[in-house]
């Protein structure tokens, strides 16, 4: 029920947008009804179709969870770009510098390197905030211009293939994720990862300090908890998840890191998460939803003559949709706070 | 005012009914606030008080009933209606812009121009001084709200009110954040309106302030009005009843204290405030065993700093804090907690709660991440549950629910739900700022009692609160604390009030 009521928003969201997107194919001249069924085509018609859509959801749920989790202590995590970077470079760098280990080491070692990367990452940013108060958007945002340079260089200096094209070398067979006849098993990880996130934030007392510092962090001082452990921890978290992100595309996708491979996907990481009202669980539809539209987009290009930027304009009508209400919502409850209390006897208000 | 022939009231409340979902918050309520009057509106926590006067201003409408106005039926359909029929209203929470001036913030909306859109702000300045002139409220016009204490800023409010031309003025209650200084003031001004002639409806939960300044007392209980009286017809036990629905004890029951072995030592303690200026300075108390050391004052005079610096929350810069001979100066919020002190915070929607956190996580945040509550860094459901049934029935906190979210109590739900995670705590010094500010005649009862009960059971108890009836009722020794030291410490019995009072604004010096 309680469960129903919350996808309710998000589903006619989705709806409404694509409504709105037919209107608009119609309107370019194209016909909207075959541009829906290329999309379908692309996405999941078939075995092929439907990995393709597991390969683009993975990165996406990622990110997703990265600013959901984030977002459970208070917090605004930005720099899902840069962590996802140095994530994918580190898992690159191991995937190919180290060699003669087994896959059942190799590989996650490769993820674990990354996964590291991307936690001291986003602990920057919280270390900043906790000590000395500096604004989490504001170093993330930083934060993402300074691990893309720092990854260009080590990928054009360091770690460069030789050759004209600036790229890390293809990484070792044992450090590769792989597929499952077209299913890539990435895309598991990313959903064993949103569960650990839920089970952590609601049954361990690490995530009870989480939540209550996220939603009076006041009277979580008062309560004894050191809010500036939670900020470090949690940034550390949630740049650990964006970074096993661009791991897992690194290993299991792309073979190897190759600058601008992954741009734009860190930040995707906000869309979904809003579209899974910052649920941990909510964000494996919605990346599945966007990683269908990307993997249609370019049948439904291909086939029925529809821009990309089409796709993109249904994507955004999707999270406009969604966002308008949570923005209703959350102007709504914030005057609810500065109005009389009511009593509980008056039942649940 | 005492004509033979009955006056048209200013303001006419007939039939008003209203619900929230299924919930009445009034029910056939009739009001009648006559020219010239103080008319107190006398209620619990949700016992309709807000709604009505929500109502009256155009913030809610009613869905039956009728509102009049100098006889007048009226659509009151929001607060510009009401501004329009000359109705002014004081919230709780001021209204305020902090930045600008006291002028900037009366004019606002009737900005006073010259020439096509250019603020005159000098003009407003002379209207404002001639205003305050008017109603003998002086004050700087000139001063940046923010930096006015608190009843400043409810004056602010008032004249705002007088300067749309307000004749009926509501105030919600506005007693609930002044200072007992401030709120003499404030009732002083109030006479002084109603003899220009202007209506107010005062809400308040405060016995004391209802028969000092109310021409008239309308009660309400449950969403309904219980009856109207006036002060000369019955007095504060009276009244408590009415609001209840059963006789209330308004003086705690207590024995002599048994004091033991001193708990709690504090030597020339130094604190800053949030801006760095001292605020703590140089103070040394003692408070032992079964007994409960008052500290009187006027809020700002260092109390907040001092809870906070003791309980770990605040830096100390000299001094030491002593449980039990053990140092704690520095130490962690929770290791003092751990280390046995209770603290019931002074403001408990900021401190005390997590408004969407359940009761049930509201009443283990002190010790959630200890057995059984938590076994291997796992919580442990069922015994927070039990835990939290058994502290709803013995604390008598009226739920529906132990998951209900912790912001849907009323205020003195709340403070019980404080009381009861810190009073099951085992504790050997009890910390209880304000402890009952701003909740309802019952609930005081109760927290009082459970202040007492701890007490006989030997815990220390610091108790700090601005009230001076609460000092008086409940210590057995007493410190006033001026200027961030204490200025006189006794026996509750060696001291009287009108000493206390004294030291509480002037210092030793007026001793």
């Amino acid at each position: 029920m309680n469960l129903l009521r919350s996808a309710l928003v998000p589903l006619l969201a989705v709806v409404l947008a694509i409504a709105t997107g037919a209107i608009i194919i119609e309107l370019s001249g194209l016909n909207a009804l075959e541009a829906y069924k290329a999309l379908y085509d692309g996405a999941l018609a078939d075995r092929k179709g439907i990995g393709r859509t597991l390969e683009k959801a993975t990165p996406l749920v990622m990110g997703g969870l990265a600013v959901a989790f984030a977002f459970k202590a208070g917090l605004f995590n930005i720099g899902g770009q840069g962590q996802l970077v140095i994530g994918a470079l580190f898992a690159g760098a191991v995937g190919y510098g180290v060699t003669g280990l087994p896959w059942i080491i190799h590989m996650p070692l490769a993820l674990l390197v990354g996964a590291i990367g991307g936690a001291l990452w986003g602990m920057i940013a919280g270390a900043l905030k906790a000590t000395r108060g500096a604004h989490e958007v504001i170093t993330t945002i930083m934060l993402n211009f300074v691990a893309l340079n720092i990854t260009d260089w080590l990928t054009s200096k360091v770690w460069r293939e030789p050759g004209i094209i600036v790229r890390t070398p293809a990484i070792e067979p044992s450090a590769e994720i792989p597929r499952w006849s077209e299913l890539p098993t990435g895309f598991a990880l990313s959903v064993a990862a949103a569960f650990a996130c839920w089970y952590l934030l609601e049954r361990t007392t690490f995530g009870f300090e989480i939540r209550s510092v996220g939603l009076n962090p006041e009277a979580a001082r008062y309560a004894g908890i050191s809010v500036s452990r939670i900020v470090i921890l949690t940034m550390g978290i949630s740049g650990m998840l964006a970074a096993l992100g661009g791991a897992i595309e690194t290993q299991g996708v792309v073979g190897r890191y190759e600058p601008g491979f992954n741009a734009g996907l860190g930040f995707n990481g906000i869309t979904i998460a809003l579209l899974g009202r910052t649920h941990p669980l909510g964000v494996i539809p919605a990346a599945l939803l966007i990683g269908a539209m990307e993997a249609g987009g370019s049948m439904m290009q291909f086939k029925a003559d529809v821009d990309p930027e089409i796709t993109e304009i249904i994507e955004a009508l999707m999270l406009l949709f969604v966002a308008t209400p949570i923005l209703v919502r959350w102007v709504l409850r914030r005057r609810d706070a500065s109005e009389i209390s009511v009593g509980a006897h008056w039942g649940d208000a | 005012m005492d004509d033979a022939t009955p006056q048209t009231p200013a303001l006419e409340a007939i039939g008003i009914g209203k619900r929230f979902d299924t919930v009445i918050a009034n029910q056939d309520v009739n009001l009648r606030i006559e020219k010239g009057q103080i008319h107190a509106l006398l209620g619990e926590n949700g016992a309709g008080k807000s709604t009505l006067v929500n109502i009256l201003f155009g913030l809610y409408r009613a869905d039956e009933g009728e509102v009049r106005v100098n006889g007048e039926p009226v659509r009151m359909d929001s607060p510009h209606d009401a501004i329009e029929h000359r109705i002014g209203m004081v919230h709780q929470h001021f209204q305020l812009v902090p930045v600008l001036t006291v002028a900037e913030n009366i004019v606002l909306g009737n900005e006073p121009t010259r020439g096509r859109g250019l603020l005159d702000l000098d003009r407003a300045a002379d209207e404002v001084t001639e205003l305050a002139e008017r109603f003998s409220l002086a004050i700087d016009p000139g001063a940046t709200v923010e930096d006015l204490p608190v009843g400043m800023q409810q004056r602010v409010e008032i004249l705002r009110a007088l300067y749309r031309k307000a004749d009926i003025l509501i105030l919600d209650e506005p007693t609930a954040v002044l200072t007992p200084q401030e709120t003499d003031h404030l009732l002083e001004v109030l006479r002084g309106l109603a003899a220009e002639g202007v209506a107010i409806v005062f809400i308040t939960h405060k016995l004391r302030e209802v028969l000092a300044v109310a021409d008239q007392v309308t009660v309400m209980r449950g969403g309904r009005v219980v009856g109207t009286t006036t002060p000369a017809e019955t007095d504060q036990a009276g009244l408590a009843e009415m609001m209840v629905g059963r006789s209330v004890v308004l003086r705690v029951a207590k024995t002599e204290a048994r004091p033991g072995a001193g708990v709690l030592e504090i030597r020339d303690l130094h604190v800053r405030d949030d801006r760095d200026r001292p605020a703590v300075d140089g103070l040394s108390l003692e408070v032992r065993s079964g007994e409960i050391f008052g500290i009187a004052g006027v809020d700002g005079n260092g109390q907040r700093e001092l809870v906070e610096a003791m309980t770990g929350l605040r830096t100390i810069d000299a001094g030491a804090v002593l449980l039990d001979d053990t140092d704690i100066t520095g130490c962690t919020p929770r290791e003092i907690s751990e280390l046995g002190v209770a603290h019931v915070p002074e403001d408990r929607e900021k401190h005390g709660l997590i408004g969407p956190h359940s009761i049930a996580d509201n009443l283990v945040l002190n010790r959630y991440f200890r057995p059984p509550y938590a076994r291997r860094g796992l919580r442990q459901h069922a015994a927070i549950n039990s835990d939290a049934e058994r502290l709803v029935t013995d604390y008598d906190i009226r739920t529906e629910s132990i998951g209900a979210p912790a912001r849907s109590l009323s205020g003195g739900n709340k403070q019980k739900v404080i009381t009861a995670r810190e009073l099951s705590h085992g504790a050997r010094l009890l910390v209880a700022s304000q402890p009952t500010r701003g909740i309802d005649v019952g609930s005081i009862e109760f927290v009082h009692q459970q202040i007492v009960g701890q007490r006989d059971n030997g815990v220390a108890v610091l108790l700090v609160s601005a009230e001076l009836d609460e000092i008086l009722s409940l210590s057995d020794r007493i410190g006033v604390i001026f200027k961030g030291r204490l200025v006189a410490i006794a026996d509750a019995g060696d001291i009287d009030r009108a000493t206390i009072g004294r030291l509480m604004t002037a210092g030793s010096d007026a001793a």
